[in-house]
């Protein structure tokens, strides 16, 4: 049986959106498939090394389940931010979700390729320095070239 | 059922089990047996997917209080 082949592209930076790409490389890279992910625009947020900053916030987000309803005028009240990203992530490890720096580590030891998009980082010039090694620098071309040959082709 | 290593995987959550369970496997020489248990109700099904993924076979599925308890053979 040939290996099988996943690309993912992770547009997203937020505390939610990051575990998607994560989880599905970390599960693929178990089941033996070779997968590559391209992050580009927000999603090169979770390529940072300090993630710390990632989070979620409680506006414009009506599906995201609150402790009570919360009218949209105090979800953008300050420090409600904080708050909503506080408690997603004491959720999250009470409930044994791994942590993105976790699930990110794992990734990078079953061998998932990470693609930072540099257009990305040019755009917001971002540092270099702020990101974790090993990771390869290309654009739509690169991802495109291996996304061409895969069995599974994410947006997320 | 016999094992030579043990994985608790309890407490832990989608991915974990899996990702783990393959990690532990890792180390492992073929043939040997590798004994895990999960809280997580969806490890049951993954577990499945993870051994015909895999090749690494899953010689029995049970429930023991509480906590699924598997057996898998490293390929």
């Amino acid at each position: 049986m040939a290996t099988k082949k996943m690309a993912i592209i992770a547009t997203k930076g937020a505390l939610d959106m990051a575990y998607p790409p994560l989880i599905l490389a970390s599960t693929a890279a178990a089941l033996g498939w070779e997968v590559q992910v391209f992050f580009t625009f927000y999603g090169l947020q979770l390529l940072r090394k300090d993630l710390s900053g990632i989070a979620i916030s409680p506006i414009g987000n009506p599906a995201m389940p609150m402790p009570v309803p919360m009218p949209v005028v105090v979800s953008m009240l300050p420090g409600m931010q904080a708050m909503a990203t506080s408690m997603m992530k004491a959720k999250m490890k009470n409930k044994g979700v791994a942590s993105l720096e976790e699930l990110r580590s794992l990734c990078l030891e079953a061998e998932v390729k990470f693609i930072a998009c540099q257009m990305t980082v040019d755009l917001f010039e971002f540092d270099k320095g702020d990101f974790i090694d090993g990771l390869e620098f290309g654009g739509a071309a690169t991802f495109l070239k291996f996304a061409g040959e895969t069995d599974v082709c994410l947006f997320i | 059922m016999n094992f030579d290593k043990e994985f608790d995987a309890s407490g832990l959550a989608c991915p974990l089990p899996i990702v783990k369970t393959k990690k532990s496997l890792s180390d492992m020489a073929s043939g040997q047996v590798l004994r895990v248990v999960a809280t997580d109700p969806g490890s049951v099904c993954d577990m499945q997917a993870f051994a015909e993924q895999t090749g690494n076979a899953l010689l029995s599925q049970s429930e023991e209080g509480g906590k699924y308890v598997f057996f898998l053979k490293k390929a």
